[in-house]
């Protein structure tokens, strides 16, 4: 039982286990890049959740099975409970897009900011503009 | 019975006009004061228009926009708020000439901004006198506040920039209490119009404690601007600025607006039988009568001539509050009465103060010896508001004080107040003749020939102690200020003036 | 006519390419496009609350598609309103915009333009929208243009910007993780049909989880205490123009969608009853306002002073939010407006003065006065209207706001408004000293020290008689607008 529910919902707890990742980079690491990387982990792991939980179980013949790409396949028909839910892969389209723009954004800055400092390590920059 | 009339808001408005029109005039001083003083005249003919209809119990009342769900700016020009302005308007006029001289005659700096302030607070000064409710009470209040403080400043020296800090921080945080005290009234009454005998008579179901503190957010409220003790130490510290902002508005507008808002708060807000009721009444006459007798005690100490009078406004302003928490017909009268009687006197010594600085650079008491050759007339007037001040006919505050002690001694009243008021008496008598006699009988040679200061000075000081004497001898003259007080006392407490 | 809420983003981004396009050609241009494209958006958004204040909501249905399978805008007396305020003060600040940016930035203008109808397109999409996740879209379209914004004043910015974009995007995902619990839980992101389905599910975990996250995200963006360590260095360093734009109104914004979701997505009781999220929200914004003023009091630099005041003023917002009564809602929408008129005025000024004399620090803008009397006339009357003096508007939000916590009965949150004013008052009192009394300090060079030009004077003085017009005529917006919309808390 809990082996099953564990494989059910191991996604969850990768989920769960990026953000903190991400956390930690954001928050625990000086180094501005590392920062970023952190930013990426844990918006990733947002996407993971969301596409995770687009997925749909059903029974066949006794065996768990997972949904289908939502395109409809001839031979399974058209019962929406055998495809995945279609709209959070729209959503998290939208949302790589945003994360996309963002680490756009935030990687021109590192470079101004390099270019302004001549460092990434957030310690000595803060110092530095205190000056 | 009200009717419609926008009087009471033009005598608002008058001199904010004039404050942009001296505004803009700052580069032509001739210009620049002839809209004060026809700011001033015009304030004071608009005012006294007023004066028969309010009699004849026709009070002039306007309602602008609303400001608070419910409530509205709105002015209505009752007998009480008829007092405190005319005495104001009047006291404005004399004091605008005098400011001409004692700011020409120092040479002082920004003059413009000087007399824009003071246009700004006497608008201030008309709308706490006219307002009908305590919002717009609060948002005048507010405004004297703020407009008061560059001419507590206006030296600019070190020590008036803390003075003005002080100033500051005292009456900012005295507005916030009556904020806090409106807003708890309105969860208490539906509205917060002035009504004679209060708006909060009859509701006793709120309970005692809250309406105590209800009533002791109001006392920080306006006590702070009318300085009674603990809450005065703002005032000698403001006497910094240039005399004649301690003359009209350390004696009369601002200060007075305090004590008018005591008296609002009690007759109006709370009414007599609700602060009977919750015990309030005493306490506040208690410490009334603390402030009279410490601040008496304190002007004795002074050797600085304003801060001698400072402390005696102090003094004087709890009279008024005296009389207000004695709830007695004849005792509001006096305190009334009082409102127009010190202005008049206090004023009148301002003025001698600021006359004598602007000729000799004299602040001090000790300095004085033998000035009454130089300066007789000054001195003279001097001697006249100090009897006044001590209770002696033939001058105003005779007729105060002598309402005040049947206050006393009426149903409600207590024979230690008596006392207070007599000792006081006594005590003012004690530190104010001293000046009188240095300067008359001392001798010196100081002051060895015959120098009075400007026309423009020593006029409006001849002239103001004329109108004390007016006030003893012809109480209700063209201002019916006897009338208009017991026209209150009557609303208030339904009894005989 | 039910076209009309979307017709308030559109122009807005329409505008953005016409302006990107328009620029290259000629780079004055852009700044014409720009305030074209503002103006268009701010007449409809006030056709709007006229519509809508007569008529009724106004919704429209993206491409066609009825909610909750397609996405739906909707204009109500609230969303009308917030609307109007952020392209209003985006125009306003546009048109000052064009000498300062000159000054300061002369080659990325057009740019910065674009930038700015795209943050102010974000901003009122997240007005208008009634759907969970166009909201989130809008807010990184928003985030994404400030985060260009506020990056372009130099090296400082750029650092500033670069902790902003890290907190701003925790905040934003945060958002959308919410939205993710809400979506797996009910299956719809409209919000009208995710409000009917959500009562039925408020013991399960993923709502409850669902609102922290959503609270957390959303407080991150509005910078509610302690969450807004990103705020004072981004202001600070930011362009006087972007400043000027993004202080007043962005912010606030997210405080709108945190009532919204409050208000409109969940049930008032679920905040205030079910779970303790308005009086966290409450205790940390009380504790904010004090000491976020009292940040503010030790700071040099104007701009610093007005980012840490923007805190507490924030905080009051939320102080508004946390109290959860009528009149508390109604005192935190009216200090939106009210602070965001004032707030406006204040960086608009700090950008004048540095505009003329490049300086930023308050004890060399001594004897400024007498020099700069028209914008020292405009400061002195913000600063009042801060410390709440009547009849300013500033006085009329903590008003609101005390008559709530009287009604609530906490006496701490009203001594925390009231004690807030001193405070204020000791900030910007120290200012007006500097100003007023204070001799020119040597080495601030008097023939510098002027008037900022027309275009920049014009936009400080309309806010600032605003700032008495508003508290004046405050009834008029608190019956009319807000009351209604505090109808779900009575």
């Amino acid at each position: 039982m809990i082996l099953e529910a564990f494989t059910d919902r191991y996604v969850y707890f990768m989920t769960v286990a990026l953000l903190i990742i991400g956390l930690y980079g954001m928050l625990g690491k000086r180094n501005l890049l590392k920062k970023l990387i952190g930013m990426i982990v844990f918006q990733t792991a947002v996407f993971l959740f969301f596409i995770e939980g687009a997925t749909k179980f059903f029974i066949e013949n006794g065996t768990k099975l997972r949904g289908s790409v939502p395109v409809i396949d001839p031979q399974l028909g058209t019962d929406p409970a055998l495809y995945v839910n279609p709209l959070p892969h729209v959503l998290i389209l939208t949302a790589i897009v945003v994360s996309v723009a963002t680490t756009g954004v935030a990687l021109a800055l590192l470079l101004t900011i390099h270019r302004g400092y001549q460092s990434l390590d957030e310690k000595v920059i803060l110092e530095r503009m205190r000056q | 019975m009200d009717t419609y009339s926008i009087v009471p808001l033009l005598t608002v408005l008058v001199s904010l006009a004039a404050t942009v029109l001296i505004v803009f005039a700052g580069q032509r001083p001739n210009v620049r004061e002839l809209w004060t003083i026809l700011a001033s005249v015009a304030k004071f003919a608009l005012v006294l228009s007023m004066v028969p209809m309010v009699l004849d119990g026709r009070y002039p009342a306007v309602t602008l926009l609303a400001i608070s769900p419910g409530i509205s700016i709105a002015l209505r020009a009752d007998p009480m708020g008829m007092i405190f302005a005319l005495s104001a308007s009047v006291l404005w006029i004399f004091t605008s000439f005098f400011s001409i001289g004692y700011m020409r005659g120092l040479e002082e700096h920004k003059q413009t901004r000087y007399f824009a302030c003071f246009a700004i607070c006497l608008s201030a000064t008309m709308g706490i006198a006219f307002a009908a409710n305590l919002l717009t009470f609060i948002i005048f209040y507010e405004i004297l506040t703020i407009a008061t403080y560059p001419l507590v400043i206006h030296k600019e020296t070190p020590e008036a920039i803390s003075a003005g800090r002080k100033y500051l921080a005292y009456l900012l945080s005295g507005g916030l209490a009556l904020v806090l005290a409106i807003a708890l009234t309105l969860g208490i009454a539906d509205s917060v119009d002035f009504v004679p005998g209060g708006f909060l008579a009859g509701q006793e179901a709120a309970g005692n404690g809250r309406l105590l503190l209800l009533f002791f957010l109001f006392m920080i409220g306006v006590g702070v601007k009318s300085a009674v003790i603990p809450l005065h130490s703002w005032l000698p510290t403001a006497m910094i600025a240039p005399t004649p902002v301690s003359g009209l508005l350390h004696a009369v507008a601002v200060v007075k607006a305090g004590v008018f808002g005591f008296v609002r708060a009690i007759g109006f807000v709370f009414g007599p039988q609700l602060l009977h009721d919750i015990g309030a009444s005493y306490i506040l006459a208690g410490f009334a009568s603390a402030t009279i007798l410490l601040a008496s005690l304190l002007a004795m100490w002074q050797d600085n001539l304003k801060l001698r009078l400072a402390y005696s406004t102090v003094a004087h302003l709890s009279y008024i509050v005296l009389g207000a928490a004695l709830l007695a017909p004849s005792a509001w009268t006096g305190g009334l009465l009082h409102i127009v009687n010190h202005a008049a006197m206090k004023i009148t010594l301002f003025f001698c103060a600021g006359a004598i600085y602007v000729r000799t650079h004299c602040e001090n008491v000790s300095q004085l010896d033998g000035i009454g050759r130089q300066m007789p007339f000054t001195m003279a007037a001097f001697a006249l508001a100090s009897m006044g001040l001590a209770g002696m006919p033939p001058v105003g505050g005779f007729i105060s004080k002598w309402f005040l002690l049947q206050g006393t001694l009426a149903p409600g009243g207590h024979h230690a107040f008596l006392i207070v008021l007599l000792l006081s008496g006594l005590l003012n008598a004690g530190y104010l003749f001293p000046i009188v006699v240095r300067a008359f009988f001392r001798h010196s040679d100081n002051f060895p020939r015959f120098g009075e200061a400007s026309p423009l000075l020593v006029v409006p000081l001849v002239l103001t102690a004329g109108l004390s004497i007016s006030l003893c001898l012809w109480p209700d003259g063209i201002f019916h200020f006897y009338g208009l007080a017991s026209r209150v006392a009557v609303a208030v407490l339904g009894g005989g003036g | 006519m039910t076209y009309l809420p979307i017709l308030i983003p559109v122009p807005l981004l329409l505008f953005a390419f016409i302006g990107t396009l328009a620029g290259l050609w000629r780079r004055s241009l852009a700044y014409g496009a720009a305030l074209l494209g503002t103006a268009i958006s701010l007449g409809v958004a006030t056709a709007g609350l006229v519509v809508v204040l007569s008529e009724g909501n106004l919704h429209h249905f993206l491409g066609g598609w009825d909610p909750p399978w397609g996405i739906e805008y909707v204009l109500d007396p609230l969303s009308a309103f917030m609307a109007m305020l952020v392209t209003f003060i985006g125009l306003v600040v546009l048109i000052y915009s064009r000498q300062s940016l000159l000054h300061e930035l002369p080659e990325r203008v057009v740019p910065l333009y674009v930038l700015k109808l795209l943050l102010l397109a974000g901003l009122t999409g997240i007005a208008v929208t009634g759907d969970l996740f166009n909201l989130y879209v809008f807010l990184e379209i928003a985030s994404l243009a400030a985060y260009a914004l506020m990056a372009v004043g130099g090296r400082q910015s750029a650092m500033a910007a670069f902790r902003y974009v890290v907190l701003g995007t925790i905040g934003g995902t945060f958002y959308l993780l919410g939205v993710g619990f809400i979506y797996f839980s009910t299956g719809t992101l409209n919000m009208a049909d995710a409000a009917q389905r959500l009562p039925a599910l408020y013991e399960s975990r993923a709502i409850m989880a669902a609102v922290a996250f959503i609270v957390l995200g959303l407080g991150l963006k509005m910078a509610l205490f302690p969450l807004h360590v990103w705020l004072p260095d981004a202001y600070t360093y930011a362009p006087s123009a972007v400043a000027g734009l993004i202080a007043p109104i962005m912010t606030k914004v997210f405080a709108y969608a945190l009532v919204r979701m409050f208000l409109t997505v969940f049930q008032p009781d679920y905040f205030r009853v079910t779970l303790p999220v308005t009086d966290i929200i409450g205790w940390l914004s009380a504790a904010g306002i004090v000491i976020a003023s009292i940040l503010a009091i030790a700071q040099r630099d104007l701009r610093r002073m007005l980012a840490y005041s923007s805190v507490a003023q924030v905080a009051y917002i939320g102080l508004g939010i946390g109290l959860a009564n009528p009149l508390g809602m109604i005192g935190a929408l009216l200090h939106i407006l009210n602070h965001a008129f004032m707030k406006a005025c204040l960086f608009l000024i700090a950008g004048g003065i540095r505009f003329r004399t490049g300086l930023v620090d308050i004890p060399l803008f001594a004897g400024f006065g007498r020099l700069m009397p028209w914008t020292m006339a405009a400061f002195t009357m913000a600063a009042l209207s801060m410390v709440g003096i009547p009849p300013a508007c500033g006085f009329f939000s903590k008003w609101y706001l005390v008559l709530a916590g009287l009604d609530a009965g906490n006496w701490v949150f009203v001594a925390v408004i009231l004690i807030s004013s001193l405070l204020n008052a000791v900030y910007f009192f120290r200012v007006l000293e500097q100003v007023y009394i204070r001799p020119l300090r040597e080495g601030v060079a008097e023939e510098q020290v002027r008037e900022p030009p027309a275009e920049m004077l014009a936009p400080i003085l309309v806010l600032a008689a605003g700032i008495i017009i508003l508290g004046i005529i405050n009834v008029v917006i608190v019956t009319q607008v807000l009351y209604p919309v505090t109808e779900p808390l009575r």
